[in-house]
Formats: structure tokens, C-alpha cells, sequence
């Protein structure tokens, strides 16, 4: 069951027979993430607007000599389905670091405005300075995820009873609506950039090129390790302040080196493929229901179903409307939002 | 004031209750008759502002036509120049502006006073965001335009509102459960309009930025018609509709207890609030925040304990108004109103939560 994370971390040691069947269930929940992240790397690179059947997929990768224009066509679609799978697995991750940190069941990158504030720095230095390849804008990004990270939780914790779901999801509303203003004032009197900027406002994995990717590759390593480092340290937040503090941890600094990890690790995805809202949202809560609420399960779990969702929508939106594509952000939106309203379903009411 | 009329009373003399009753009556007439003043010098002082800044936007553009010009045109005259500038362009846009500014705002404050939450208005929760989608949908899809389009937006509107109703009704309505369903379909919503937008190639950027945000920047005289039309009927059965939602301030319980059926009351209210949102967002597509700004400001202004209705509406038209004319001139290039209002709006949102926060109430 998903209670959320304002966590319950199971006070009562569970007996043998229980943590043998949660084990099962997690090696098998884990086996079952392979397999579908298999499924649908096969899945995006034989699915578009030229049908490839499964044995021209295996020979283009198998067999070198082979030029045909299916192979030619699986090849092609490599690049976009490794960053695919990149930040999908990034936003998973930074989504379950985000809700470990704030201990708020519908935080994501998304909701909270992280997004829509690395967007506005990247337009800003694409406008204002000239910008153009994702080497200069990486640093943007990652201020303005940052500023609009600490912003928005700083807004939404203030006063009786800290950073509650309510508080936070309308501070992080509030900020993209603003942030969305900024955005359109700047893009608006360059009409002739705004196919540039389009993808600013729709995030997309459809211009994937091995360059840009190496750019952003050692931020989300670096993002990735702190996340992961900090599995531990997110489990005693998880019983509250208080408790955590008296387990022995520095909170401050665990929460401070957890944010930065998330903040990387959404920054560097924002930055190669603009907004995308929702993965961070239902990953997480997928993991937990197949892992219960140790974190050391739950972020591995969020990186292998990051990248599957990703994937997933990013191959839905090749087929929904063939021969053109809808960019994967809208389809995360589509899928995640009822997620979202699952979630604040399940939500006592005095916990929002 | 009403210190001396409690003075002049001769308490002491019977010392009776009665006598005391009666004062204490009397004083609370006066203070209500004092807030009744108040509020009509606040409601004609905002109708001023909003005819002031009527005309103002007619005289004001590229070329500055006096007043004597503007009302020569309002007035049917031929004149050289103005005749189109200020009859074909600026009239229809003001026009358009007032009606839906006054829309968004009687709607936003409907909402807001019916679930007594500042934040629960059509524009936060939603609403908006599903006549947009509808309206879009329309125009792209079917080829559809003029009033089949408002209808549309109405009618998805209210499928939106209902969704949201019933996503959030469990064991009871929760204010804080319903605005953020509202925030997650809103966004559902949005992302199909952005869907739409980048799809269809026969869209201008500035008819895209209409639904996105809210821009007078087409509005013609062809698109008033349904937009009056619609106020004309909407506008009293709201006004109607105001003392019971007077009533309904009180909470349910005192609303029943003086004669209001809650639930049909309610239900009317939602119809005819949600049909404002739609028939406004139908023609200038959702002006960011401007059902959510009027309210709070028409109460700063009034004072609470009165009506809001009509002083919000006032409000939002004066709002839309103000903020187009800002957009179009204040800043070297020309920004849609809805951009406008998104940035006047959205700090007052992360005021209001901080605000309230502080004090510990409750949103």
C-alpha cells in the first residue's frame, strides 16, 4: 500500500516470514524492471514512422554490413532512446529524492516549479546572451532549478505545520504561473526563434544527438551517486525531524546533499530535454507499492522506472498520431495527472 | 459616530433590557447602514475607474485621439482616421475586455465565496483550463467558430467543474482535496491545449498565445455578440442568486436555518459561475488569475460582511482593462493581457499562501 511518504517507516520489526515474502517481491519487481526495460528499448527503437520487424532490429545491431533502410531506421532512433532512457531515469530519481526530502507524496519536479525555473534561465541565456548549445545552457539550468527549488519549499514551508502537500503544490503553482508569464514576455517579441523555444515550454526527446548527451552525462552521474548515497539518510527523515535528529544524523546537511543531488539531476535533464512534468510524480509511488517504504529499495526501483515510463510515453506518442509525433511531456501530463489526483484521493484530509 | 448615538441613549435611566436590546440593535443598524454607504461609495467609484479607464483606452495607442474624437466615434460620427483606429480596433477591444474581465471576476468571486477559499477560483481549480481545451478543440478540430465555440467551452466547462466535484467529494467536501484535483486536471487540461497549439499549423502566434494565457489581441466585433448576449442573461440570475449566496456565507447549517435550499442553491450557483468562466474564456481564452484577483480585491476595498458580486465584477473588468492597456504600451513590445495578469497574479498567490501561513490559518 502506498501511505505515502509521509512515511510510516515500519516501526515494528516485521517477522522472518514477511521480510522473506518482501524480499521475493522485490527481486521480482526488480527482474520484471529489466524485462520491461527491454520490452520498450525495443519497443522505441522499432516503433515510428517506418515499421521495422524484430529481425532487422537485431541485425542492425548484430550485423555491420547491414544498410538497409530499416537498419539505416533503427540506428537512427538509438540516440533518442538512450536519452530516453537518461532522463527518464534522472527524473525518477530526482521525483523520489524530492518527496524523501520534503516528505510530501506529491512533490515532483514538475508540481513544485523546478522545471518551468531551469526553462526561464535557458530562454533568458538564449535570448539575452546568444546561447545555443546545451554545454552553455547546462549551467543555467541547474541555477534555475536550483533557485526555483529552494524558492518554492521556502514559500511553502513557512509557518504552522511546514511544507504541507496544499502548501507546496500551490507555492509551486503559483511560481510556474509566474514563471510561465516570464517566459512567454520573453519569447513572445522573438517570433522568429519561437520553434526554438517551443521546445522550452514542451519538453521532448525528439532532437537527440550523442554531443549534447555527453554534456549533461557526468551531472546526472554526479546527481545520481548523491541520490543514491542518500538512501540512508532519507529513511530517518522519513520518521520526522526529531526522530532523525536523535538517530544521530546532521538532517540539515543530509537534506541539503539529498536536494542537491535531485536539483542536478532535474537541472541536467531539463536542460537536454526541456520540462517534463510527472515522471518524478508516479515513479516513486509505483516503487513503493512494490517495495514498501525503505529507500534503499525505493530509489533504485525510481531510476528503472523512470526510464521505463519515459520510454514508454515517448513510443505512445509516436504511435497515437502517426505519422507525427507528440512530444513526451504532454503525454507524461496525460498519464501522470490522473496519478495525481489518485494520490490526494488517498491523502487524509488534515495531512494536506 | 456611532459612540455618540450609544451615548445619547439614556442607559441609566430604566436600566431595563429592553432599553439596552434596543441600543445595541440600533448600533448595529447604524454600523450597517455606515457599511452600506461605504460599499455604494466603493461600487460607484470603481464604476468610474472603470468608464475613465474605458475611454482611455480608446484615446490612448499609436496615434493619441482626444476624448472629443473618441465620443464623436462612439457615438456613430465619421471622423478621419479615428473612425477605424478607435471604431474598428480599440472599441471592440475594450468592449471585449470589459465583458469578460466582468465575467471572469463575478465567476471568480461566486466560486470563492460559495467554498469560502480565496484560492478555489475557475482559474486555480481548472475550470478555465477545460473551456479552453474545449474551445481549442473546436476551432482546430472541428473548424468551428463564433457562439458553437462558446457553447462548447460551457459545456466543458462544466464537465471539468464536474470532475473535479466528484474526484474530490469523499466522506465530504475538503477545500484543500478539491483545489488540488483542480491543480491536477488543470494541468491535464493544459497539456491538451499545448497539444493542439503545436499541432495545428493554421494557428498564429498570437491566436495560440490567446489560449495559452489570454490575449485581447483578437478581439472584433464579431465576437461580442455571444459575450453580451450571454452576460445579459447570466448578469441578473446571478445578481438573483446573491442573497442566497449571502446566506450560504454563513455555512450551511445558517443557510438552511433561513429558508436557502443549500444544495440546489449551490448547484445553480456552479451552472451559472462555470457558464461566465466558459462564455469568457470562449472569447478571449483564459486571462490568467483575473477570476482569481477580483474577489480579494472587491474585499479589501468593501469590507467583508456584504456582497462581493457586484463590486468583483467591477474589478475584473477594470483589471482586464488596465492590464491590456500595461501590456500593449508599457513595455516597448507588446505582451497579451493574460501575460499581464499571470504576473500580477501569481505574486499575489505566493503572498496570500505566505500571508495566510503566517497566521496559521488555514487555506
Amino acid at each position: 500500500m502506498i501511505t505515502a511518504p509521509v512515511v510510516v517507516g515500519t516501526p515494528t520489526r516485521p517477522s522472518r516470514a514477511r521480510s522473506a515474502s518482501r524480499r521475493r517481491r522485490r527481486v521480482l519487481g526488480l527482474l520484471a524492471c529489466l524485462v520491461g526495460l527491454v520490452v520498450v528499448v525495443v519497443l522505441s527503437v522499432s516503433i515510428g514512422s517506418r515499421e521495422v520487424s524484430l529481425t532487422e532490429v537485431v541485425s542492425a545491431f548484430t550485423d555491420q554490413s547491414a544498410t538497409g533502410l530499416a537498419e539505416e531506421a533503427v540506428r537512427a532512433r538509438v540516440p533518442r532512446t538512450v536519452l530516453g532512457l537518461l532522463v527518464g531515469a534522472a527524473l525518477g530519481l530526482a521525483g523520489a529524492i524530492m518527496q524523501g526530502v520534503t516528505r510530501n507524496p506529491l512533490a515532483d519536479p514538475g508540481i513544485l516549479g523546478v522545471n518551468t525555473g531551469a526553462s526561464l534561465f535557458v530562454v533568458s541565456g538564449i535570448a539575452f546572451f546568444g546561447m545555443t548549445t546545451v554545454t552553455q545552457y547546462i549551467w543555467l539550468a541547474l541555477a534555475g532549478a536550483a533557485a526555483s527549488a529552494v524558492f518554492v519549499y521556502t514559500v511553502g514551508s513557512i509557518g504552522r505545520g511546514g511544507a504541507t502537500p496544499l502548501k507546496l503544490a500551490l507555492a509551486g503553482a503559483a511560481t510556474t504561473a509566474a514563471l510561465s508569464s516570464l517566459i512567454s514576455a520573453i519569447v513572445l517579441p522573438r517570433v522568429d526563434a519561437l520553434q526554438v523555444f517551443r521546445f522550452w515550454q514542451i519538453g521532448g526527446i525528439g532532437g537527440a544527438n550523442w554531443e549534447s548527451m555527453a554534456t549533461v552525462v557526468p551531472f546526472l552521474a554526479v546527481g545520481a551517486i548523491l541520490s543514491l548515497l542518500s538512501a540512508r539518510s532519507l529513511d530517518a527523515l522519513a520518521l520526522g525531524d526529531e526522530l532523525a535528529t536523535g538517530l544521530g544524523g546532521n538532517i540539515k546537511v543530509a537534506r541539503a546533499v539529498a536536494a542537491l543531488g535531485g536539483v542536478l539531476l532535474c537541472g541536467a535533464a531539463t536542460a537536454i530535454a526541456g520540462p517534463i512534468g510527472f515522471i518524478g510524480l508516479v515513479v516513486p509511488h509505483v516503487a513503493r507499492i512494490l517495495t514498501g517504504s525503505d529507500y534503499r529499495w525505493i530509489l533504485p526501483y525510481s531510476v528503472g522506472f523512470g526510464a521505463v515510463l519515459l520510454l514508454l510515453a515517448d513510443v505512445v506518442g509516436r504511435v497515437v498520431t502517426r505519422p507525427s509525433d507528440v512530444e513526451v511531456g504532454i503525454i507524461t501530463a496525460i498519464i501522470g495527472a490522473p496519478v495525481f489526483i489518485a494520490v490526494v484521493r488517498r491523502q487524509k484530509i488534515k495531512e494536506l | 459616530m456611532t459612540r455618540e448615538f450609544v451615548a445619547a441613549r439614556p442607559v441609566g435611566v430604566t436600566g431595563s433590557t429592553p432599553a439596552v436590546g434596543t441600543s445595541a440593535a440600533e448600533t448595529l443598524r447604524a454600523a450597517r447602514r455606515r457599511r452600506g454607504r461605504h460599499r455604494r461609495l466603493v461600487i460607484g467609484a470603481l464604476a468610474a475607474a472603470l468608464v475613465a479607464m474605458f475611454v482611455t483606452t480608446l484615446m490612448v495607442g499609436n496615434t493619441f485621439y482626444p476624448p472629443g474624437d473618441v465620443l464623436r466615434v462612439a457615438f456613430g460620427e465619421k471622423v478621419p482616421g479615428a473612425s477605424f483606429t478607435v471604431g474598428t480596433l480599440r472599441l471592440p477591444r475594450a468592449i471585449t475586455g470589459v465583458l469578460a474581465g466582468v465575467a471572469f471576476g463575478l465567476a471568480g468571486v461566486t466560486f470563492q465565496t460559495m467554498l469560502r477559499n480565496a484560492l478555489a477560483s475557475p482559474d486555480v481549480i481548472g475550470i478555465t483550463s477545460g473551456a479552453s481545451a474545449a474551445a481549442v478543440f473546436a476551432i482546430t478540430i472541428l473548424g468551428a467558430g463564433g457562439a458553437g465555440v462558446s457553447i462548447l467551452a460551457v459545456v466543458s466547462g462544466l464537465g471539468a467543474a464536474l470532475a473535479i466535484y466528484l474526484l474530490a467529494y469523499r466522506n465530504g467536501l475538503s477545500g484543500a482535496r478539491l483545489i488540488l484535483i483542480g491543480i491536477g486536471v488543470g494541468a491535464m487540461l493544459d497539456s491538451v491545449v499545448s497539444y493542439l497549439l503545436l499541432k495545428s499549423s493554421s494557428f498564429e502566434v498570437q491566436a495560440a498565445l490567446r489560449w495559452l494565457t489570454g490575449s485581447l489581441g483578437s478581439a472584433f466585433w464579431d465576437g461580442i455578440p455571444p459575450l453580451a448576449l450571454s452576460l445579459l442573461v447570466l448578469l441578473p440570475l446571478i445578481i438573483v442568486l446573491t442573497r442566497r449566496l449571502t446566506a450560504l456565507q454563513l455555512g450551511d447549517e445558517s443557510a438552511m436555518a433561513l429558508g436557502v435550499r443549500v444544495d440546489r442553491t449551490r448547484l445553480l450557483l456552479v451552472v451559472v459561475a462555470v457558464a461566465l468562466a466558459g462564455v469568457a474564456t470562449a472569447t478571449t481564452g483564459p486571462i490568467a488569475f483575473v477570476a482569481f484577483l477580483s474577489g480579494p480585491i472587491a474585499a479589501r476595498l468593501v469590507g467583508g460582511g456584504r456582497s462581493l458580486l457586484i463590486p468583483a465584477g467591477l474589478v475584473g473588468g477594470l483589471l482586464v482593462l488596465t492590464a491590456d492597456l500595461l501590456g500593449q504600451f508599457a513595455f516597448g513590445t507588446s505582451f497579451p493581457v493574460g501575460v499581464v495578469t499571470g504576473a500580477i497574479g501569481a505574486p499575489y498567490l505566493l503572498y496570500l499562501l505566505i500571508r495566510s501561513n503566517r497566521s496559521g490559518g488555514s487555506l
